[in-house]
């Protein structure tokens, strides 16, 4: 269980990456906090000619307080969002769920770019920015642009990212005052990938009630308005049942109690 | 001769903290892939990829020529083939490297050399194998069809061994007012010691000799089987093995590729290296654990058990496994499926299935895990069966203190004990009485509360006798020690078997202070190495503590008598006056401290008698129980657990195992040993599990799907220790390191059972997943009336 032969390389510009990544033509890879990506190399699942290691490009790693939003390096780890290196924005919604990811080894070295750019179903912030309705920059070669998190993911492991693209930033939309959040995901046991993931973001002042179900066999099923599922959350099977899923009985049942069970949770005043 | 034991007792019996763990807590082990060998080069194997197929060739780039190595290459060497005297056992033949036929995959195909392992991978990626796929014998029962994939052509069916046990129960069918049926499941699952396997091979050109070291449980079998394999001498072959990061049985076979790095070495003028990987772990190796049963009980009204009987089946892979063979689990599955009770009538047949997946091995607990989860469903089964509390149905049944020495109707001979004072205990300890009123009012989180119990007894070192009648090629005779004096006073314990977590670096320094009173700072255990040790079995059958142990004490004994001797010539005082004390021969008013008798015979030995015992201060002694068929440690392990019936979720709220082992060296170390092993029996319960597609292909490669128990599944586990010795070991001792992980996936399945009885469930098969869980839910509401 070792790697094939690799380059490796430490640019210190987003510019020198994306012409790293470009040159290698698709062979390269990103290395950001290597929780994935290096047991898939261990497995010889992922055989990259170039690591382009970007932990150390100041660009992804700043924090800017921006106007209704927090931007945040995507080469931020889960452990410096646990303990609390962001300002609070989203009334501790952030600091909760990165403090669930996996174990405290992966959460030092993991990133939140990482594990969108990876974008494992089962992984906790796809679903968690999906309903906070974050966005995120990426840089390419030929520029940057936005995408929304709740757009990034295509389907299982596979992102809108253009094979030479970076996720630099991450754009998480303030809470107001009176927010409310809720976040569950079932475990076979603590810090293992999910088997049903929930999360719930209700921001009556910003008109919000956003609804990303997570850990699905694809992309997390979001429900933009998810005012009337609030209100009778007992109603939230058919999401489950009825959506077209490919569920296996078993699962389909734990997903659709962690939903209503965080829906519940959310709508407690 | 017995020391006194004032304020801060380090003998039998004292709760100290182990030495070894000095270097284990500060990383300062040193285990097979920390030593350094001077131009060592890196093994990597090419491994079947099909579960069952014909190995048509195997081509590799010429380049590589020199870096692979197939089966054609090993001329001479002998294939592995472990075998039993029983009836109808049929062998296998298991070359180390596959020739013919792919048995399982990740059996061994080519063996490639690289400068580092990376580079060996590379080769192995650079080879093409014509492989034509078979179809796959894989499932317990369907293997054992007529018209199943051969495994073996030449058998002509997949029963590896038939095992049997008849008694009448006509008597038992005639009186019965209650016959409950049950089938049950253990599914396949992986040993998991942090530490894989690991070899390094390399040949002394000086001493002519292999150097072999392994991490494995019984260096002087792999040694014998080394010899056997390579037709060598078997002083031509030296087996060390240094610190083992876990055994549990994993480590106590011969691998092939411990064969193929043997021959390796032989052909290079360097040695060769092989550090086994998680997925070949998992995927090619450490299998062990597939039961089925079928079993009925008759009983009478109270559930007292008149007759059991059984069809039970373990699927033990691909090849039998040296020394062990594939014979030992389906022996011990029929011998021990009565467990602890009064069973008048038994009947009972096994059948050892071979299957295109890897050969079953003998994990911690052997085949009394699954034979405990089975007996003991079968008693809540029949304390539903006639509305008792099962652990009433279990004091009814099981065998009383004053049949004390007891033989089971299988033969085996309880040696001691109070089974339904442990169980009372245990009743207690757990508050049954609070579970129940509990269980009347609704939770306030949904969830639904049982509570369930088991009850086993653990034979442990069993020797001669019970292995000869097993016909297995490891029969264990007397257990050896060596006990030498140092010139400084300080002692050498030299043992064949090997120490791997059971803390006997320690346990066996405290017997020697037991006996001599020497600090146990200056008693240092030998053991792991061919070269110094005497020839073992190894460390398997929690035998450490009672023959390694017993050796040890014995040794000890007769070193106290030859150092009274020269100390009584010295002192000038009848031997039989002398005591040990504070590491000093104690008279009735002198002194003299071993220090200096061992001066003496070593460097002054003008001032002995003349007709001193000439062995001197080294003795070499070897020790078997007076009865050799084992000890019977017996545990009762009671938990309540919580239930999440929408989501099928397990989670305990409480554990507890009341266990009689004896008297206990350390007590401390048997509360490790009982710790970890219910840790892994939770594991067996909840979590662990190997599961194959239809094809025989492994669906579990690395730690991410095959989960582990971690710390926030282990619950604080609650001790009650009982000691009733053992009447035939030194001080009473009995075996207990398997224990902990054969109760828990018996008394977890219960609690889970009793939790869903409102609910008219049953659950049968462990692991017990949520989606087996939810499933038996959702068959229940299919089921019922509403």
């Amino acid at each position: 269980m070792k790697p094939t032969a690799f380059e490796y390389a430490r640019p210190s510009s987003i510019e020198e990456a994306v012409r790293l990544l470009a040159e290698a033509n698709g062979a390269a890879k990103v290395l950001a906090g290597g929780q994935s990506l290096g047991p898939m190399m261990r497995l010889r699942l992922a055989k990259p000619s170039m690591l382009v290691d970007v932990r150390r490009i100041p660009e992804i790693t700043s924090i800017t307080a921006g106007e209704g939003d927090l931007s945040v390096g995507a080469a931020l780890t889960h452990a410096e969002v646990e303990d609390g290196k962001l300002p609070d924005t989203t009334r501790g919604m952030m600091r909760f769920v990165a403090s669930g990811i996996a174990y405290r080894a992966v959460r030092n070295a993991g990133t939140i770019g990482g594990s969108l750019a990876h974008a494992d179903p089962s992984a906790d912030w796809i679903t968690c920015l999906s309903a906070l309705g974050a966005k995120v920059s990426v840089t390419g070669p030929k520029g940057t642009r936005q995408i929304p998190v709740d757009q990034l993911m295509v389907s299982a492991f596979e992102t809108a990212l253009a094979p030479s693209e970076i996720i630099t930033r991450v754009h998480i939309p303030n809470l107001s005052a009176r927010a409310r959040w809720a976040f569950n995901k079932f475990c076979r046991k603590t810090g293992e990938l999910a088997v049903a993931m929930c999360a719930v973001v209700i921001d009556p002042l910003r008109a919000v009630a956003r609804v990303a179900i997570g850990a699905t066999e694809s992309r997390p099923i979001v429900i933009a308005d998810a005012t009337s599922l609030l209100s009778s959350p007992m109603t939230s099977r058919s999401i489950i049942y009825e959506g077209g899923h490919a569920f296996s009985p078993a699962t389909a049942q734990i997903h659709a109690t962690i939903l209503r069970r965080t829906l519940e949770q959310a709508a407690r005043p | 001769m017995m020391v006194e034991q004032p304020g801060g007792a380090k003998g039998v019996g004292a709760r100290v903290l182990r030495k070894e763990d000095d270097r284990y807590m500060r990383g300062r082990g040193q285990y097979i892939a920390d030593i350094g060998f001077v131009g060592v080069k890196d093994v990597a194997f090419y491994r079947s990829p099909v579960a069952h197929g014909r190995l048509n060739g195997i081509t590799f780039p010429p380049h590589l020529r020199g870096r692979v190595f197939t089966n054609a290459d090993m001329v001479g060497v002998k294939p592995i083939t472990a075998l039993t005297a029983l009836p109808n056992f049929k062998p296998s033949v298991q070359p180390p490297l596959a020739t013919g036929k792919v048995r399982h995959v990740g059996e061994l195909v080519a063996m490639c050399l690289g400068d580092t392992r990376a580079e060996a991978e590379d080769v192995v990626a650079e080879l093409q194998v014509d492989i034509d796929e078979l179809p796959a014998a894989v499932d317990i029962l369907e293997s054992q069809a007529a018209d199943a994939p051969l495994v073996h052509d030449e058998w002509g069916d997949n029963i590896n061994l038939t095992s049997t046990w008849e008694s009448d129960l006509a008597a038992a069918k005639a009186a019965a007012t209650h016959v409950v049926s049950r089938e049950f499941r253990t599914n396949r699952q992986c040993m998991v010691p942090i530490e894989g396997r690991g070899a390094v091979a390399e040949w002394n050109s000086r001493l002519n000799q292999l150097v072999l070291h392994s991490s494995t449980q019984m260096s002087h079998l792999v040694r014998t089987g080394i010899a056997e394999c390579l037709g060598l001498e078997e002083a031509q072959v030296r087996v060390v093995a240094p610190d083992v990061g876990g055994g549990f049985g994993y480590k106590g076979i011969m691998t092939p590729e411990e064969v193929c790095l043997a021959w390796l070495a032989m052909q290079c003028g360097h040695p060769v290296r092989w550090l086994e990987d998680r997925r070949e772990h998992l995927t090619a190796s450490a299998n062990c654990r597939e039961h089925h049963y079928r079993m009925t009980t008759y009983t009478d009204d109270r559930g007292r058990i008149l007759g059991l009987e059984g069809v039970t089946a373990v699927n033990v892979g691909a090849y039998s496994s040296y020394p062990v063979s594939s014979g030992l689990e389906g022996a011990q599955i029929v011998s021990n499926l009565p467990g602890p009770y009064v069973v008048p009538a038994y009947r009972c047949v096994n059948y050892s299935v071979a299957s295109n997946k890897p050969p079953i091995l003998p994990y911690r607990g052997v085949a009394r895990t699954g034979v405990c989860f089975a007996m003991e469903l079968m008693i809540d089964a029949i304390a539903r069966a006639v509305g008792r509390e099962p652990s009433d149905v279990r004091l009814e049944n099981l065998v009383p203190p004053s049949a004390m020495p007891y033989t089971s109707v299988t033969g085996k001979n309880f040696d001691s004990g109070d089974y339904p004072h442990a169980i009372g205990l245990a009743v207690d300890a757990i508050d049954l009485a609070s579970v129940r009123r509990r269980q009347q009012t609704r939770e306030p989180d949904g969830r639904r509360i049982g509570v369930g119990f088991s009850f086993f007894t653990e034979q442990g070192a069993h020797g001669t006798s019970i292995f000869h009648g097993w016909g297995i090629p490891m029969v264990p005779g007397h257990e050896q020690a060596v006990a030498r004096l140092t010139p400084d006073g300080s002692l050498e314990l030299r043992i064949g078997a090997h120490s791997h977590g059971q803390g006997m670096e320690t346990t066996l320094a405290q017997v020697a202070h037991e006996v001599l009173s020497i600090d146990l700072q200056k008693v240092k255990l030998v053991h792991g190495d061919t070269e110094y040790t005497p020839y073992s079995t190894g460390t398997w059958g929690s035998r450490g503590a009672v023959m390694s142990g017993g050796a040890v004490a014995v040794a000890c004994k007769e070193l106290g008598q030859r150092i009274t001797r020269i100390a009584g010539h010295l002192m000038q005082t009848d031997p039989a006056q002398l005591r040990f004390a504070d590491g000093a021969v104690v008279g009735p008013n002198n002194r003299m401290s071993i220090r200096e008798v061992a001066e003496i015979w070593y460097h002054k030995p003008q001032l002995l008698a003349p007709d001193v015992h000439p062995g001197g201060l080294e003795v070499t002694a070897g020790y078997k129980p007076r009865v050799d068929t084992g000890t019977f440690s017996y545990a009762c392990h009671a938990v309540v657990v919580a239930v999440d019936v929408e989501c099928g979720s397990v989670e305990i709220l409480d554990y507890v195992v009341v266990e009689d082992g004896g008297k206990l060296i350390n007590p401390m170390v048997v509360d490790g040993q009982i710790y970890g092993g219910v840790a892994q029996g939770i594991g067996t319960a909840l979590y662990e599990e190997m599961p194959f597609d239809s094809a025989g292909q492994p669906l579990a490669s690395t730690l991410a799907d095959y989960l582990l128990p971690g710390s926030a599944e282990v619950p604080a586990i609650r001790l009650i220790h009982m000691e009733t010795l053992s009447p035939n070991t030194e001080f009473g001792v009995k075996g207990i390191g398997e224990s902990g992980a054969i109760g828990p996936p018996a008394a977890i399945a219960n609690a889970v059972n009793d939790a869903l009885r409102p609910l008219g469930v049953e659950v049968a098969e462990v692991p017990l997943t949520p989606h087996r869980i939810l499933s038996a839910l959702a068959a229940a509401r299919v089921g019922s009336p509403s």
